[in-house]
């Protein structure tokens, strides 16, 4: 345990930790905001958020490092939304290599009549998968979605969103979780996911 | 937002108050509101930036998007309210004093931030923007005409336009279908019709004919002639996606 935490938000230098925090303490979990390698090694369970571009936020991973010890991690991390797309091997914004715990890139969306971008806005799942990050989030749960870029529908798919196509909504692979929505900012839907992340 | 209190006029007048902030952010997020926008309308044309300290407030309480405008002038005002826990910002009168803004705001936030607020009025030259429009004494034209604006602050990296048209606003006679289908065709970001809902229909209207992602109204729910949930029922019904 570090220092008593239940959580490290990992500081990718984006703005708005602060909602996330707050969501968090809505739940009654300590978190710590860190971009320390030895406090993120140490806490129990990590969360990776990210607002703004994906090249930026990997320089500031590289400078601290944390970029080598996330892949490394054994603990439960979550990705948020750009945070989930830093999982994969590579983002086309700012053509970037990013963390590849989870193979695959990431592309931008392509805006069509009736489609604008970003994908702004409150939308449902579908095949959800059984994964505990989803319990009790049903087809009808509606998630907050703000996002340019999306990774494909791939093996690592826990569950998907519509938008034009089928893009993936919640990945995984062995300890490493991303959400492309924002539970801290879903209602109670999302806060059934951090629940049950922190029950991980 | 005026002074730490939420107020609403009719046309951009005569602004009264209607309660405190942190117990409506509370009432919306209950009732089921999608996001709420707080506008600082004395911000601008008083030369200030948002005070702050109410947005945090409002964070720790809402379990939903929210967007702050008012007197949004520097990348360093944004990260302000960005880092007190808004999801956006929303820019009107500063952008259209220093457009670049919009440029440095989507490079360092990224556009889906960067909300570009548009108080359009209707003229015998056309649709209008219009700044400064907090304060009657000083709105005025700002020599722009809305659809070329649409066009501009979309290239500059604004995710999202609420366009308010100023003639409807506060009338509850419905919104600038019009308008809004004309500037529905320049836009590729996310549109939220703003001004002069009134009724259930005048938001299906907006969504159906306008093909809006969504639509923002304060007076009806402020004075309680629509409740949100009723209002989402309805729409429902008639086949528009919303979350119940």
């Amino acid at each position: 345990m570090s220092g008593g935490v239940d959580v490290a938000i990992i500081d990718s230098g984006g703005a708005n930790l602060a909602s996330l925090q707050f969501a968090l303490d809505r739940l009654g979990a300590r978190s710590i905001v860190s971009s320390d390698a030895a406090v993120i090694a140490a806490a129990p369970r990590v969360l990776l958020p990210g607002v703004g571009a994906a090249a930026d936020a990997m320089r500031r991973l590289r400078a601290t490092g944390l970029d080598r010890l996330i892949p490394r991690l054994h603990g439960p991390l979550l990705g948020i939304c750009l945070g989930m797309q830093l999982l994969f091997e590579h983002s086309t914004e700012g053509h970037t290599a990013c963390l590849g715990v989870l193979p695959g890139r990431v592309e931008r969306l392509t805006a069509a009549p009736h489609l604008p971008v970003p994908h702004m806005g409150w939308n449902t799942l579908e095949q959800i998968g059984d994964d505990p990050l989803l319990q009790g989030i049903e087809p009808a749960s509606h998630l907050y979605f703000v996002h340019s870029y999306a990774a494909a529908v791939a093996d690592s798919t826990q569950a998907t969103v519509r938008y034009g196509r089928a893009l993936a909504a919640v990945v995984r692979r062995d300890n490493f979780r991303g959400v492309q929505f924002h539970p801290e900012r879903s209602a109670a839907a999302g806060a059934r996911i951090l629940r049950n992340f922190l029950a991980l | 937002m005026r002074d730490g209190q939420v107020v609403k006029g009719v046309r951009f007048r005569d602004h009264r108050v209607v309660g405190d902030i942190l117990e409506l952010a509370g009432r919306y997020r209950d009732q089921g509101a999608d996001e709420l926008v707080f506008y600082d309308i004395t911000a601008s044309p008083e030369g200030r930036s948002v005070d702050r300290a109410w947005v945090s407030r409002v964070a720790r309480v809402l379990d939903i998007p929210f967007c702050v405008a008012g007197g949004i002038s520097s990348v360093e005002d944004a990260e302000q309210v960005l880092n007190a826990g808004a999801e956006k910002i929303s820019v009107n009168s500063p952008a259209l004093h220093d457009p670049q803004l919009i440029n440095q705001l989507s490079e360092r936030f990224g556009s889906q931030c960067v909300v570009a607020g548009i108080d359009s009025q209707t003229t015998a030259d056309g649709y209008r923007v219009y700044q400064f429009t907090g304060d009657p004494a000083r709105s005025r034209d700002s020599q722009r005409d809305t659809l070329a604006w649409v066009s501009e602050v979309q290239q500059r990296g604004a995710g999202e336009i609420v366009l308010n048209c100023m003639a409807s606003d506060g009338t509850r006679r419905g919104y600038d279908i019009e308008q809004l289908r004309r500037v529905r065709a320049l836009c590729s970001v996310p549109l939220v019709a703003s001004g002069g809902a009134g009724a259930p229909e005048h938001f299906a209207s907006a969504f159906s004919e306008a093909q809006v992602d969504a639509a923002l109204a304060a007076s009806v729910f402020h004075s309680g002639a629509i409740l949100i949930p009723d209002l989402k029922r309805a729409l429902h019904a008639q086949g528009i996606e919303v979350r119940l």
